[in-house]
């Protein structure tokens, strides 16, 4: 009635992968060792770093807080779905990925991809003609740890994506994670 | 930091669910939300011998606001309460809480119902519950029936329920009419587990005179428990009523313990400080809804 392996079938980074896990396997050590995606990181494995938050349909998710085999027949975008192709074998960044090396934000990189996903969603999922407010930066890095920068270049940093989004509201800009558009 | 072996199915009905938690026996652990049960199996605090996930059952994601209440099935995520102004204009006690119910990625996978199962004198939702005087449908091989949270809760982390049972529903009644609702907590971090906090309601009588006050408190004692205050306020004009007084009754009839984060007797002064605050709050909400 039960089983302890299965084979499950997810959509990653708008690539459809398959895999043989162990159903006790985390989704965020799926991701690293059965798919070889190490960028997403793997701090606490209890839910408070934010370290390796990926998005799950789109929406921000502890991936050490879902098992692998739950993620079958569902989307997933991990940091590296983050950038998009420029179509001439280069990336196009995403505006907080730009503006996080603008603004210096991130020193020994750890809990960077964490704070790249979620931010990164949240930014696409407002409304971009308007202007960030504090309270909404806030809210968007406050469920993630970094022990670097003390957070302001990170808050400066969504402040600027934030500005670049608004600015190219209407314009050509990458504005969603190619997993994302692939899927909707 | 990797869960020890367990057994995984993930049923599509209930009753398919309830039939895996039978043959499974006690050593089976319901999984919705997972953002507490996953933590215990990490820390290995927890080793069921199965998981019966409960994620592709279909009609649990559903909130229904009706004049009587908000029931709020299995899989809702917290997020999703937090969104609905249905659940908000019925009983505006659930989003203020939910709003406190960790950090968002968490809100986005996190159930309220799970939280309720779970049984945490910590979380956000039991107390709510209590305070609400809510109840929950439990699922059983031989039929459904409601469980009102007094039988619910037996002690931390610990509910009534045992064997094959899925919570599959929880009822918040709606807000009385004359009353307001408020609630506050108190954490190192926002979206961290709360020191303490506080969800209260009040009631006012037809000439705006406090006519009820009752509080549930987190973080405070074993488990949810549900405070009258009315001693204290009651009989009085809403405008002069004395929330200090609420909040230094409210200090007498807590027992809370210390831990690392915080002393028993600094628990017990944010139970007063926290309840005349959020008192206060509430009342001014009830003298809005009271014509």
């Amino acid at each position: 009635m039960t089983s302890t392996e299965r084979t499950i079938s997810v959509v990653v980074n708008g690539v459809p992968r398959e895999a043989t896990v162990p159903v006790r396997r985390l989704l965020s050590d799926v991701l690293r060792h059965d798919l070889g995606l190490t960028g997403t990181h793997v701090g606490c494995e209890h839910g408070v770093c934010g370290a390796c938050t990926v998005l799950l349909d789109g929406q921000p998710t502890r991936s050490c807080l879902v098992l692998g085999v739950q993620a079958d027949g569902h989307r997933v975008t991990t940091v590296e779905g983050l950038s998009r192709s420029d179509h001439q074998g280069g990336q196009v960044l995403h505006p907080v990925q730009e503006a996080f090396r603008e603004c210096h934000a991130l020193q020994c990189g750890f809990c960077t991809p964490g704070f790249l996903t979620t931010i990164a969603a949240g930014l696409d999922t407002r409304d971009a003609t308007q202007p960030i407010t504090d309270a909404e930066v806030d809210e968007l890095v406050g469920g993630n740890l970094c022990r670097c920068t003390g957070y302001a270049n990170i808050r400066k940093a969504c402040r600027h994506a934030a500005e670049a989004m608004r600015a190219a509201t209407g314009a050509e800009v990458a504005t969603s994670a190619p997993g994302e558009e692939a899927a909707t | 930091m990797k869960p020890a072996p367990f057994g995984y199915a993930d049923p599509t009905s209930v009753a398919e669910a309830l039939d895996v938690l039978a043959a499974e026996g006690d050593g089976a652990k319901v999984l919705a939300g997972g953002q507490s049960l996953i933590p215990l199996l990490s820390m290995r605090l927890a080793a069921p011998t199965a998981l019966v996930d409960i994620n592709r059952v279909a009609g649990l994601d559903r909130i229904s606001a009706s004049p009587d209440g908000v029931r709020v099935g299995a899989l809702v995520r917290h997020a999703h309460l937090l969104a609905s102004a249905e659940a908000a204009a019925v009983q505006p006690l659930l989003g203020r809480a939910t709003a406190n119910v960790a950090h968002p990625a968490i809100r986005n996978r996190g159930t309220t119902v799970g939280s309720i199962a779970h049984a945490d004198p910590s979380g956000e939702m039991t107390a709510v519950l209590a305070v609400t005087d809510g109840s929950v449908t439990v699922a059983r091989p031989d039929g459904s029936t409601t469980v009102g949270w007094r039988d619910l809760f037996v002690g931390p982390l610990e509910t009534s329920l045992h064997g094959a049972a899925v919570v599959v529903d929880a009822f918040f009644p709606a807000l009385a009419p004359r009353s307001g609702t408020a609630f506050a907590e108190i954490a190192r971090r926002k979206g961290d587990y709360a020191v303490c906090g506080a969800a209260v309601v009040v009631t006012l009588d037809e000439d705006r005179r406090v006519a009820a006050a009752r509080a549930a408190y987190l973080s405070v004692g074993a488990m949810p428990e549900v405070h009258d205050l009315t001693d204290a306020v009651g009989g009085k004009p809403v405008d002069s009523a004395d929330w200090t007084a609420a909040g230094e009754l409210a200090r007498t009839l807590v027992d809370p313990d210390g831990d690392l984060h915080a002393s028993a007797d600094y628990r017990r002064l944010l139970v007063g400080a926290l309840t005349a605050r959020t008192l206060a709050e509430a009342a001014a909400e009830a003298e809005r809804r009271t014509p």
